[in-house]
């Protein structure tokens, strides 16, 4: 076994591939010890290394050389050596630098969860309260745009985008070509197609999925109710252009939005295509698998109950019934 | 038989003395309790038209506020109805139309609000929930009414008047 590497993060051991990146190896053992990411994702290469979320610290490079890095290093962009050894959240200076990158990702967030669509599910949502400040130290004005229509099923609000460069990496790799990116540079960046053109690839919506933000939104459910008020229901149905298997998430008897189904990072496990997401919105179209498991401690499963029937408060008294069904009877007849 | 706890009282009846007999010293005692109330001050008040004071954190119906420039501040973001325990809240989101901007503060506001009085409990946790202040249990006492699809209250009734300017 040459090609498997030790690897320590937080105190817990494991072998790893040889080339894993430290973030996918703690991610292998999972829990709490997992970096958070904001710009790395899974299924689109090269991604990572733009958000700085995932930084840990390394106390000891590698057996051969046990020197530890003089600075904290992104996790999801460097790979791992024999015997390294990774602090996340018991490094008291990750923690803290975490703090701080969390605020500055938010100077320019609007901060507009009430609004925003994106809320629930959002990933920086989570992160900033897990990580972040109450209060913002900033104190001049923040950036913002005008809400960019991309095509009639995605919205694209720049203002809440935190230029993670997912959507332009999955532009890149699953459609066959990109028509949208990052326009400027530094403070003046921003997403945006060529001459606002429209995206007619069939994978397009994706771009949707993989925000982990509100910046790429869906049109279609713009306003239409809270994630937390929605059942989530997995399902699929035959595609011919995608594997057609998805989340449909429904209130009451309409399904109001379809994506595809995330892992516990918030990674899709497949693409999906535009013809699943935007067009077959109803329930004759798709074979209901059954109830999709959301995480207990996520808002969306708040006032759900996994048990379907709850146990009764009260004790069925059959004699009882009985006594008030002779009584109602008696009653009647007077 | 002598009881366990030794606790028990025995009480005695003495045979009644004449003053007791008669009876009238005690009854003009209990007419002068009587009389002295008739010059203190009123404990009632009546009610529909004059009203208590409530207390600072008394809790009625509710309110949906506006903003000093008389724009709603709802903006149907669902967390009421998320932290309400009785699920008496519902809405129903709409985008803000251009030309609207005097009505409605953010780009979303809420369309339909309706609060179920029977099923609200007055626990006051959608005035904590809200992010925007916009909505507050500070009205008075939900008034009493015939038929249970009266008691759900739309907007009609929620939202503040507007201001006069």
């Amino acid at each position: 076994m040459s090609d498997k590497v030790k690897v320590t993060i937080d105190g817990i051991t494991i072998d790893v591939e040889a080339g894993t990146s430290i973030l996918n190896a703690a991610r292998q053992i999972g829990g709490d010890i997992v970096p958070p990411a904001m710009c790395y994702y899974s299924k689109l290469q090269g991604s990572g290394g733009k958000c700085r979320t995932c930084l840990v610290k390394v106390s000891k490079g590698s057996e051969k050389d046990p020197r530890p890095m003089p600075k904290l290093v992104a996790s999801c962009r460097t790979t791992v050596m024999d015997g390294m050894e990774v602090q996340n959240i018991t490094s008291p200076e990750v923690t803290e630098a975490r703090k701080g990158v969390v605020e500055i990702l938010l100077i320019n967030h609007p901060l507009d969860c009430p609004v925003c669509d994106q809320a629930g599910e959002c990933h920086l949502q989570d992160l900033s309260y897990e990580h972040g400040s109450e209060a913002t130290r900033y104190e001049f004005e923040r950036r913002t745009f005008d809400r960019i229509d991309i095509g009639d099923k995605i919205q694209l609000h720049m203002t809440r985008c935190i230029l993670c460069y997912r959507c332009v990496y999955t532009a890149d790799q699953i459609t066959e070509q990109r028509v949208h990116g990052i326009l400027g540079r530094g403070d003046a960046a921003e997403i945006s197609t060529y001459i606002e053109k429209a995206i007619d690839n069939d994978f397009s919506g994706n771009v949707i999925d993989v925000c982990p933000v509100g910046a790429l939104t869906d049109r279609t459910f713009r306003f239409k109710n809270r994630v937390w008020f929605t059942k989530p229901v997995d399902a699929h149905r035959d595609c011919p252009t995608c594997s057609g298997k998805v989340t449909l998430w429904y209130k009451g008897e309409d399904v109001i939005r379809v994506t595809a189904r995330k892992d516990e990072y918030g990674e899709v496990e497949e693409f999906i295509c535009n013809t699943c997401r935007f067009d077959t919105k109803k329930t004759s179209d798709w074979v209901i698998e059954g109830p999709r498991k959301i995480n207990p401690h996520s808002v969306i499963s708040a006032n759900h109950y996994t048990q379907l029937m709850p146990p009764s408060v009260v004790r069925k008294n059959p004699a009882l019934l009985e006594a008030n069904k002779e009584q109602f009877e008696r009653s009647t007849k007077l | 038989m002598e009881s366990l706890s030794n606790r028990k009282k025995v009480l005695e009846q003495k045979p009644m003395s004449f003053m007791e007999r008669i009876y009238l010293p005690s009854i003009f005692k209990g007419l002068a309790i009587t009389f002295r109330h008739m010059f203190k001050k009123k404990e009632t008040v009546f009610y529909p038209e004059q009203t208590r004071p409530v207390s600072e954190n008394w809790r009625g119906m509710h309110s949906l506020k506006r903003d000093e420039n008389g724009k709603e501040r709802c903006t149907a973001c669902g967390l009421c109805a998320l932290a309400c325990p009785a699920e008496a809240i519902t809405m129903t989101a709409a985008e803000r139309k251009k030309g609207e901007e005097h009505l409605y503060r953010e780009e979303k506001y809420a369309a339909v609000y309706e609060v179920n009085m029977l099923r609200c409990i007055f626990c006051g946790l959608c005035e904590e929930a809200c992010p925007k202040e916009a909505i507050y249990l500070d009205g008075p006492v939900v008034t009493a009414d015939y038929l249970r699809k009266d008691f759900i209250y739309g907007k009609d009734k929620l939202v503040e008047s507007p201001f006069k300017s």
